[in-house]
């Protein structure tokens, strides 16, 4: 929901600027992959705080449960077992969910004025009530987060608790973190808060600790610390380099004002030919066989 | 009066246009927000989305019915490339210094085969994003990649009906002719010489 504490930044297809008087600080949520023990209590917070409950599903024999988002389960724990070359098994878990882009592809596909909006503090949130199901969001996104309710069709994420923040409260599942794996405060104070942490796990032996707040999306008010920052796909397909895919890029890009400039030619032609030249008329219909008189061709 | 469209094909003709419109105001709705507003003449944004796939059906079946009424018509020949040679003369009224055509010049019959390319476009990539139905059953790369042709070949298609509806309104009796379906003799003669001749030699 629009709430007045909440500054809107950005407002899918809208072509006039919000509000924007007033400045926020830039939120972010840091999740310490390093310090979760994967036990969920993140994912049921969510649940809770938001009066969402999932269908209860079947075990598939991986701890993943439920096995992907939906819209209900706006966030939930992956695990994946690698051996990466010459190395020892690794069990890597990660939070999975929305990762409130700065540039959010979600926002960017959307058509419905206002159904997707971003915060001035960075947070990225669907409006359901001017949300139209087109499911353009999903394409939209790099990291595949929307999901449509199959109830209602409407579009469901993670809201990084605008309604909690906006009081003054973080997030229900940093709250409920037993291991402080997950962090939330200015994102200036969380990229802090992450180098001192890459520069311990770096000293303890894992050479390619980092932070993962990929730029390719101008950055993420959701981040990771990663033990293994030079390859995020292990964490069940982080992607490396995420950005907004060409094909939406061109879409949603150029081809917007270059469409509504071609529409805009083709009637002005069609002005300017009719002015020029005027219509095509049969001077001399008796020539034709004596038809006279007949109404439009003639 | 000759004969040149039957009811049933301008049944088609006009059920392919109505949904047409009502496609083209949904789609635009979609694709800019500046047209966003005619999202309601289908009763608003969300049963914009809902309805205008089931009316992109019934435009790409009306559509198809009618192409296979008109297709053969539609092959380019004879005089087709001095025609289109001289279409700066057509374009200013000149049409006197261009070569005689038949029962439709090159300029519609082009229109004919790149409106039923971008038909088929429009359905196979429509299917892709149509939701809460097939959309599910893709890959987020190929809704992308539908996405985008879907924009693209609605541009096509809308800048040509464009360029269709006003030389509708630019040739004088050829909206009459797909109303009433009968031209008169001097309107065949003028525009269509050689389906004139073999018109009235039956």
């Amino acid at each position: 929901m629009a709430l007045q504490s909440l500054d809107i930044e950005r407002r899918s297809a809208t072509t006039t600027p919000p509000p924007g008087a007033r400045e926020q600080p830039q939120v972010a949520k840091l999740l310490d992959v390093s310090r979760c023990i994967g036990c969920k209590a993140c994912q049921v917070a969510c649940q809770e705080w938001n009066d969402l409950r999932s269908e209860v599903g079947h075990n598939v024999g991986v701890l993943d449960n439920p096995l992907d988002l939906d819209e209900h389960s706006w966030t939930v724990m992956r695990f994946a077992e690698v051996e990466p070359e010459g190395g020892n098994l690794e069990w890597l878990i990660r939070k999975d969910g929305c990762m409130h882009c700065a540039d959010p592809g979600c926002l960017k596909a959307c058509p419905a004025p206002g159904a997707i909006v971003q915060y001035s503090n960075g947070i990225v949130d669907f409006h359901q009530e001017h949300c139209i199901g087109c499911g353009y969001c999903v394409a939209g996104c790099p990291f595949d987060v929307p999901r449509i309710s199959k109830k209602d069709n409407k579009a469901y994420k993670c809201t990084l608790c605008s309604d909690r923040v906006a009081v003054g409260l973080e997030p229900a599942c940093v709250k409920s973190c037993p291991t402080g794996s997950i962090m939330f405060g200015t994102k200036e104070d969380m990229i802090h808060q992450a180098e001192g942490r890459v520069a311990e796990l770096q000293q303890r032996g894992f050479a390619n600790a980092g932070l993962y707040d990929p730029q390719g999306v101008g950055g993420t008010h959701v981040m990771y610390v990663l033990p293994h920052a030079d390859r995020p796909e292990d964490y069940s397909g982080l992607p490396k380099d995420p950005t907004i895919a060409a094909s939406v890029g061109a879409w949603k890009g150029p081809m917007k004002p270059v469409g509504l400039a071609l529409l805009g030619l083709t009637a002005l032609g069609a002005f300017v030919h009719y002015l020029k030249y005027g219509r095509k008329e049969i001077e001399h219909e008796a020539d034709a066989g004596g038809e006279r008189g007949q109404r439009g061709g003639a | 009066m000759i004969d040149r469209y039957t009811s049933g094909e301008r049944i088609l003709h006009w059920l392919t246009a109505i949904t047409f419109l009502l496609l083209a105001a949904s789609g635009l709705a979609f694709f800019h927000p500046s047209m966003f507003w005619l999202a309601n003449l289908l009763g608003g944004g969300t049963w914009a989305r809902i309805l205008h796939p089931f009316i992109g059906v019934v435009m790409f079946v009306a559509f198809l019915l009618m192409a296979l009424k008109f297709w053969r018509h539609n092959v380019l020949s004879g005089n087709d490339r001095a025609w289109l040679g001289k279409i700066g003369d057509v374009i200013a009224n000149r049409d006197d210094r261009a070569p005689p055509i038949g029962r439709y010049n090159p300029g519609q019959k082009i229109l004919f085969w790149v409106l039923l390319a971008s038909m088929i476009v429009l359905l196979v990539s429509g299917i892709a994003l149509w939701r809460p139905y097939f959309a599910p059953l893709f890959s987020i790369g190929t809704i992308r990649f539908g996405a985008l042709m879907h924009a693209l070949s609605a541009l096509v298609l809308i800048l040509l009906v464009f360029v269709h509806i006003y030389s509708s309104f630019w040739v004088k009796g050829s909206t009459d002719a797909m109303l009433s379906g009968k031209v008169s003799r001097g309107w065949a003669k003028a525009h269509h010489p050689k389906w004139y001749e073999e018109a009235t030699r039956k």
